[in-house]
């Protein structure tokens, strides 16, 4: 089935790509690459004679502006001029002054070379006036620019700069909202078989039928890593199916929060199921913090006690061979699951099946059918094929020359 | 002669290397000291380096700047009410807040760090200009391709099937190379105990016996 019909939502909305690809367009136009310039500095009139009509004198700095820094936290005031002509091989340097007033005493803020036309004055009070001059100096020789205006530092809102992360973020929410609107309201939604997860059913059983442990491992990184949600959730599919055929589960825990979430999605499951009777809290155990005293661990109770089934699922660093080839000598069936690159070859080589990638988080949803869970994986689908039509857009035009799709994703 | 540190330190890395043989008594001694002596280790670290400086020194140091710390070091004893089983609820107010607001971070990052500068990065000029476009090339259909096969609305039949096939290829090879370069990694991790074992213990200990 190549588009069916339950996609279409999918592949039509060339009006949701255009206001998707639009407000990119529309920022990469008015941005050009850099956060706007603050409109509300002053401009300084030099009140120093051009310094290359005095003799001996180096020429003074024009332009000098002095505004608050946009699209930043507050406390800084950004200090901006015009080189002189020559600046560098005369070997200007500058010095740049700060008062509290165009007439107040001012105190050397720092120096900077030729080749420099920009200061960004940190840690300052938000709401205070700041004025500014600009020394130009040239061995003996300087020449004073006028003061600016004075410019008051304020914090900002938003940083404007990161608008396209923002309208992703909107795209990318509001197709999510929008899918598991249509999934309560018991519209169809599909989502393509993962190879690995037909399986999970059958490791169950088979651990069942040969009276022997199921080891469910969730990856040793904490609950701020979103495999190891991802994790919990196929660990409560497993738990469920555990409980219904009274198989006998473990699940050894490297982190503390980790193990908190583990023991309670696995004592839900065994009551979703109707068998809280079987749930026994040992079943979730702790065992170490450390990485590879887990592993070692692990690994032993793999070769003692020669579990039928395996399932390594969530984020793994070095131990990820150690216990899928632990696992593997001891003819257990493994279903792996990671996002970590540099660990999947391993399961690949080593587990029955491998979940890759994303295809760990669309397997929550895939398992156990929840409308919530289905409609994000609809949405976060809808947000790669706008991002894939983008970039399709993006290789076009930037072949002939034209790079503003392109700018539309830098991140400044 | 090694010292008794060194001694114990050859003594637990040939006991964790007979597993290559079988598991063992001597294994079964050593991953049992590795577990409970880093299960310690582990409480001492996190209370000198996490819950002293970040929640207790502030605290006491400067109580009217550092108050708002109340209520991290309150969501943080909370999960411990999971073991009163009156108000075991409590613990998951916790663990809500923790996984709510590592979401929230982790999309934004996600998002700004690696999604929009990478599809950005794909973007890339094939137009004709050497033998580096071919490079180009071979980027954008490998990036293309790979997301098409974690695309799950579609059925992997058809063209969108024959696309995915490409991206799984795309995907085996990368993970051929991530895997040699992994293996290396490996091996110099023992190199680095093999030269322990020689240079710190075997040498000396031979220069003795000799």
């Amino acid at each position: 089935m190549p588009i069916s019909s339950r996609n279409r939502v999918c592949f039509l909305p060339l009006a949701a790509i255009l206001l998707a690809v639009l407000p990119f367009l529309l920022f990469s136009a008015s941005v050009d690459g850099q956060p706007p310039p603050e409109t509300t500095g002053s401009t300084l009139v030099s009140e120093t004679p051009p310094a290359d009509t005095v003799a001996g004198q180096p020429p003074a700095v024009e332009g000098l502006t002095a505004a608050d820094t946009p699209d930043d936290e507050g406390g800084s005031v950004t200090v901006k001029w015009t080189e002189p002509a020559g600046a560098a091989e005369l070997g200007l340097t500058y010095r740049v002054m700060r008062a509290d007033s165009p007439d107040g005493q001012y105190t050397e803020v720092c120096e900077l070379a030729a080749g420099e036309n920009e200061f960004m004055d940190a840690g300052l009070t938000d709401g205070q006036q700041y004025c500014y001059k600009v020394f130009s100096i040239v061995g003996p020789g300087t020449a004073e620019s006028g003061p600016t205006a004075p410019a008051s530092p304020r914090g900002n809102w938003f940083r404007m700069y990161r608008l396209n992360a923002l309208i992703l973020l909107l795209v990318f929410s509001g197709s999510v909202l929008y899918y598991i609107s249509r999934a309560r309201r018991a519209k169809p939604i599909y989502i393509r078989k993962i190879a690995g997860l037909n399986a999970v059913d059958e490791a169950v059983g088979r651990a069942t039928e040969m009276g022997k442990k199921i080891l469910y491992i969730p990856g040793i990184m904490s609950i701020d890593e979103i495999q190891t949600i991802a994790s919990l959730a196929i660990l409560g599919h497993v738990a469920r199916l555990s409980a219904q055929y009274n198989a006998d589960l473990e699940v050894p825990n490297k982190d503390p929060l980790t193990f908190a979430s583990a023991r309670e999605t696995v004592k839900e499951a065994y009551l979703e199921a109707g068998r809280p009777d079987l749930f026994r809290e040992e079943m979730v155990n702790y065992v170490t913090y450390d990485q590879f005293a887990y592993t070692a661990s692990v690994t032993g109770k793999m070769v003692r006690e020669r579990p039928a089934t395996n399932f390594l699922i969530g984020s793994f660093y070095a131990e990820s061979l150690l216990l899928a080839e632990s696992g593997q000598s001891v003819g257990a069936i493994q279903i792996s699951g990671t996002a970590e690159v540099a660990q999947l070859p391993f399961f690949v080589v080593a587990c029955d099946y491998t979940l890759i990638g994303e295809e760990l988080y669309a397997a929550s949803a895939y398992l156990s059918r929840e409308p919530v869970l289905l409609g994000s994986i609809k949405g976060q689908d809808l947000t790669k094929l706008l991002l894939m039509l983008a970039l399709g857009l993006g290789v076009i035009l930037e072949s002939f020359g034209v790079a503003f799709v392109k700018d539309a994703f830098r991140m400044h | 002669m090694p010292s008794l540190g060194t001694w114990l330190a050859a003594f637990f890395t040939l006991c964790m290397l007979s597993f290559l043989y079988k598991d063992n008594p001597f294994f079964r001694i050593a991953e049992s000291f590795f577990a409970g002596l880093s299960l310690g280790y582990y409480i001492g670290i996190v209370a000198n380096q996490t819950l002293k400086p970040n929640l207790v020194l502030p605290l006491a140091d400067n109580f009217s700047a550092n108050w708002h710390l109340l209520f991290a070091g309150g969501l943080g004893v909370m999960l411990y009410f999971r073991y009163i089983k009156r108000v075991a609820w409590v613990s998951r107010w916790a663990l809500a807040v923790y996984v709510g607001y590592y979401v929230g971070v982790n999309m934004m990052q996600k998002l700004h760090g690696e999604v929009l500068p990478q599809v950005g990065d794909t973007m890339l000029s094939l137009s004709w200009s050497g033998i580096g476009t071919l490079w180009n090339v071979v980027m954008v259909v490998g990036v293309l391709s790979v997301l098409i096969y974690f695309y799950f609305s579609a059925e992997h039949k058809g063209a969108v099937g024959g696309i995915s096939r490409v991206g799984i290829w795309f995907l085996m090879v990368s993970f051929g190379a991530a895997f040699g370069y992994t293996v290396m990694g490996r091996i110099s991790l023992l190199i680095g105990r093999m030269v322990f074992l020689v240079n710190e213990w075997a040498r000396p200990l031979i220069g003795l016996i000799t």
